[in-house]
Order: structure tokens, then sequence, then C-alpha cells
């Protein structure tokens, strides 16, 4: 908003007050719809599963069901023979809550010694987190499956449950930019009172950073749970798979998609995305401005 | 430098050593085990025939590149991925700064949009990707449906050799939520005196986006152009679920030629030197940020 000094002359419009009420309605006017946009893929997803398939296939296309057909959920939970989404869910359940606790863990020790110890190579290491940090996994797949294949580990959950005990460079450095943050005198005050390095981790750094530790959970359980690429490669085996590829397999197993079923069930993985995303936001958007600003 | 390592360091110093290696030792095996040796191992494997098994491997030095460039598929790949890359940059970020500078504004309620506009990018997956195929049907889709009520025929979509890329951006738009909130601590970083000079020597609201905002987000921008560029090469569930590459070739990326040459040709050997190729990719513009966006890019003088 412009502030040229209102006369006394010119209409309520021109004033401060005025000029400030228009922006507000601007800023709404573009806030709302986009706001809109944003939230139709759901609302298409949630009435999808909820419609009849004839509504489905239904000319003009509508959004708001006639017939609510909750039965869809069931039915396509349990509709297709080999899919088994019950063993799914608890297949992606398990590799996401071990990966959490893996980066958890060995994010934080890293991060740590990277912000608050002293040794020579430090900078060359942090250097090289630095670098790797924006390398996205992808890039690197043909020779891990190599690897992992070398290892016997095919069409078993360990390619994916393993390399999270080994660090993560983005949540290495999520971490150690909060650990910078913790004032010097607590770690001081700790070692005159005899306390090593594990016992001022677990004791001082541990409790001050929740926050951070929550959006590193956070991310890590969106990350892990909505991961295709990875089980997708390297399970074959129906009853190892995860919730996303079982998806896809109702897509492509028959060539007439049942896409109120198919809808219904993907209405259910993404629940509790949503939920951790709800009451976890505060922390998911801190941590990603960390990234940026203080990157 | 030589001369520091060399100095002798007190006993209480290298214990501190010891433990800083202590700690990041599951990050150093983790590096070496899954990323250090695969990449150098990818490097050595592009120049041999390797196909399923590593045990008879011939070396054919750089026939594997040699039929990568001899491949006009592999040269709509790459322009693929430039095409969505340029794409992402263009739109996904001014997209994305558009967001930021709406949720900058002093207005009641801009937490709850703020989680709206971020909502889309947390459950990108398969499940999202599986509604926007349906979202992109040309007659029953929301999309054309809607175009049509303003009077417009809609585009066939991903249905349509030139219209799928469009599609993807489109789509791609939705999830620009981490963009939009770093450009949004970004704008909250830019210092408000320089607001106030600018208003005291008559700038309106265009001269103080152009001259006061733009540059000092320069850094920020930076950053987030090598974010979605990197993302850009990552977009593989999108073309696995609603695509495969199609129609025709239209869609094939990178990372799509990729998996098709590694686990369905099973043509390991040319997959490898297309992950290598993609590699030094990602990694010269790691460097780049790393360089230029130092140089390039205006700093305050404490603005970290």
């Amino acid at each position: 908003m412009t502030t040229d000094k209102p006369k006394k002359s010119v209409s309520w419009l021109k004033s401060i007050e005025g000029r400030r009420a228009i922006g507000i309605i601007i800023t709404f006017a573009l806030l709302v719809p986009l706001g809109v946009a944003f939230v139709l893929p759901f609302i298409v997803m949630v009435s999808t599963a909820l419609k009849p398939l004839k509504q489905v296939f239904a000319f003009p296309p509508t959004l708001i069901p006639e017939t609510v057909q909750w039965q869809n959920f069931p039915d396509g939970w349990y509709g297709y023979g080999y899919v088994d989404f019950t063993t799914c869910t608890w297949n992606s359940l398990k590799i996401t809550i071990n990966n959490i606790i893996g980066n958890l863990v060995s994010c934080t020790l890293a991060a740590y010694a990277f912000a608050r110890l002293k040794a020579r190579g430090k900078n060359f290491f942090f250097a090289i987190v630095l670098a790797t940090m924006l390398l996205p996994n992808e890039a690197l797949v043909v020779p891990q499956y190599v690897l992992f294949s070398r290892f016997g580990w095919l069409d078993t959950h360990l390619p994916l449950m393993v390399p999270p005990w080994f660090g993560w460079p983005f949540f290495i450095f999520l971490l150690r930019q909060f650990f910078l943050t913790i004032p010097e005198e607590l770690i001081d005050a700790a070692k005159i009172d005899g306390a090593g390095h594990a016992r001022i981790l677990l004791q001082i750094f541990i409790p001050l950073s929740k926050p951070a530790l929550a959006t590193l959970a956070i991310f890590a359980f969106i990350g892990n749970w909505n991961n295709f690429f990875g089980p997708l490669l390297y399970l074959r085996t129906p009853n190892v798979q995860t919730l996303p590829v079982c998806l896809v397999q109702y897509q492509g197993a028959y060539g007439n998609t049942e896409w109120h079923l198919m809808m219904a069930v993907a209405t259910i993985t993404v629940i509790p995305v949503l939920l951790i995303f709800i009451f976890g936001q505060r922390y998911f958007v801190e941590g990603i401005a960390t990234s940026g600003v203080k990157g | 430098m030589f001369r520091r390592i060399m100095r002798p360091i007190s006993p209480s110093a290298r214990r501190e050593e010891r433990i800083f290696y202590l700690f990041i030792l599951p990050w150093l095996i983790g590096l070496i085990l899954f990323n250090a040796g695969p990449v150098f191992g990818m490097l050595g494997l592009s120049f041999t025939d390797w196909r399923i098994s590593l045990d008879d491997l011939q070396f054919i030095g750089l026939d594997n590149y040699s039929k990568l460039f001899a491949d006009p598929i592999f040269w709509t790949s790459v322009g693929n991925t430039l095409y969505i890359v340029v794409g992402r940059v263009v739109f996904g970020v001014s997209f994305a700064l558009l967001l930021a500078i709406l949720l900058n504004q002093k207005v009641p309620g801009i937490a709850f949009f703020r989680a709206v506009y971020y909502l889309p990018t947390v459950t990108a997956g398969v499940a999202v990707a599986l509604v926007w195929i349906w979202i992109f049907n040309p007659r029953l889709g929301i999309l054309n449906h809607t175009l049509k009520q303003i009077g417009i025929t809609g585009p066939p979509w991903i249905h349509s050799s030139t219209w799928v890329k469009p599609s993807l951006i489109l789509m791609s738009m939705f999830s620009v939520g981490p963009i939009m909130i770093i450009l949004l601590a970004g704008l909250q970083g830019v210092p408000k005196e320089l607001y106030e000079s600018a208003e005291i020597d008559g700038a309106g609201n265009w001269a103080k986006f152009r001259n006061v905002t733009l540059p000092m987000l320069s850094p920020v921008l930076f950053f987030v152009i090598i974010i979605s560029v990197v993302s850009s090469f990552q977009n593989f569930t999108e073309i696995r679920v609603m695509t495969e590459g199609g129609p025709g070739e239209s869609s094939n990326v990178m990372i799509w030629y990729l998996w098709k040459h590694a686990f369905i040709f099973l043509n390991l050997g040319v997959a490898a030197a297309v992950a290598w190729i993609m590699f030094v990719i990602l990694m010269a513009l790691t460097g780049l940020q790393f360089r230029l966006g130092r140089r390039w890019v205006y700093y305050e003088g404490e603005a970290r």
C-alpha cells in the first residue's frame, strides 16, 4: 500500500484506511479462489469415493454425489483378491516408524557433532553434507539396486529400512541449524558439572530441541508414507508391498478401473498424512523456512 | 593450512575429535556405502555391457554412451525434461512467489490459507496422481467441465502429446508448498526500513517490488530455482502413474528413460550411463547454487 498523505478533500477511498480496505479486498479476492483450487483435488477424490460407479461416469460431472455410497470404503479395501490393503498398511506403518526413529537417532548424533564439536576435517565433511543435501535418491538408484541385490535384500524391507539409520543430509542440516541456537553457557555449565557429550546431548539438547525433532519426524513420516519409487523397485511379492504400490495395482490390474473403489482407498491412505499435517503444521512450516533462509 | 593440521593438539581436544568422528560415523558409513560407493560403481559399470549378471562383464569403453547419444528417444527424454524444468521454474516459481506475497499480507485468517496452500504438497503421491488422471479426463474431468462453463473447450490434457507436458507442469504448481514457504520467510526477512525509505523517495508498489523486494529476495529466489530444477528430475510418480511416458514418447523424461532401460529392458549398462549423466547434472546444479549463489545475489551484511 502506498502512503500518499491523504488530503482533506479526497474521498475515503483514497485515504489510508480506504486504500487498506481495498488492499484487503483484493487480497481476499485472490486468496479465496486459490484456496478453493487447492482443495479441489481432495473434493474430487472424496466425492468420487462416495459415488456409485454409474454416477462417476455420468455426464455432466458433479462434485456432490446424488446418493452417498459408504459401502465403497469396505468394498475397495477388501475388494480385490490379491491386493491386501491391511497387510500393505502394516508394512507401510512398520517401515515408516522404523525410518523415523532411524533418522532421528543418526541425524541427531551427526547434527550435534557438526554444531558443537571441534575437530580437524569438520568443515570438509560439512561441505559434503551440504553438497549431497539436494541430491535426489533417484540419481543413485541403479547402483543401489545392484548393491542391495548383492546383499540379497531384494524383496525384503531392508533396502528401505536400513539406510535411514545412516543419516539424511537435509535432516542433519536442519537439526544442526537448530542446535547452533542453543546457548553456549548451558553447555559450559554442564561441562563444569562433569557431563560428557553424550549426557549433554541427551539431557540438554534433545529436551530443548523438541520442536526441531518434531519437524524432522513429520518430514520423515510424510516422505516415507508417500514413498513410491523405493518399494516399487525393491519389492515384488504382494505381501511385502506398501500402500502406494498396492494402490497402483488397483489401476493396473483391471482394464476398466473401478474409480469409485480406487478413490475410496486413496482417501483412506491420505488420511494419516492429513492428520499429521494438520496437527504438526506449525513445526512443518518453521522447518522449511529454516532450510531456505539460513541456508 | 598444512601447518594448522600438523600443529599438535591437546589431549582434551583430541578426545573431542574422537567423539566428533564417532558421532558422524553412521552418516559417514552411509555416505560411503550408499552414496559414494554406488556413484563410482555406476561410473565403472557404465563402461560395461552389463545386462543382468555382474559375473561376465565385458569392458566396452564408451559404447553405452555412444549408443545413448545415437538414440533419438534419449534426446526426446532430455528435451522433455528440459521442457518441464523450464515450465516449473517459470510458472512454478512465479506462482509460488505470488502465493508468498499474498500470504505476507496482514489480513485475518492467513495461517489457515497457508495450511490450505500447503496441503497438496504433503499429500502428493500415488493417491493424488490418480485423482489428477480423473481431473484431466477430457470429457468427465472437473477441469474441462469448469472451462466449458466459461465457454472454453478444454484440451485433451494428458491424452495429447502437445498437452501432456503443460498438464504435468500445471499439476506440479499445486505442490509448490516448500518453495512458497521459503519465499515467504524470505519476504518476511526484508528489513522494513528499506520499504520506508523507498516510500520517502516516492516509490509506488511496483517500484518497491522491483527495487527492494526482488533484490533482497534474490538469494532465496536463486535457492528456490535450484530446488525446483532438482525436483523436476524426480517426477517419477506422476509419470509412472499417469502417463507411462506417453502418449508416444511425449512425456518420456530422463528418470523414466532410466527406469525403462534399467528395469524393463534390463539394459543396466545404458541405465548406468543415464544415471551418471543425471548425477553430473544434479551435482553441477548444486555446485552452481554454492558458487553463483554467493556472488550473483545480494546479501545483506548479517542476512543469516
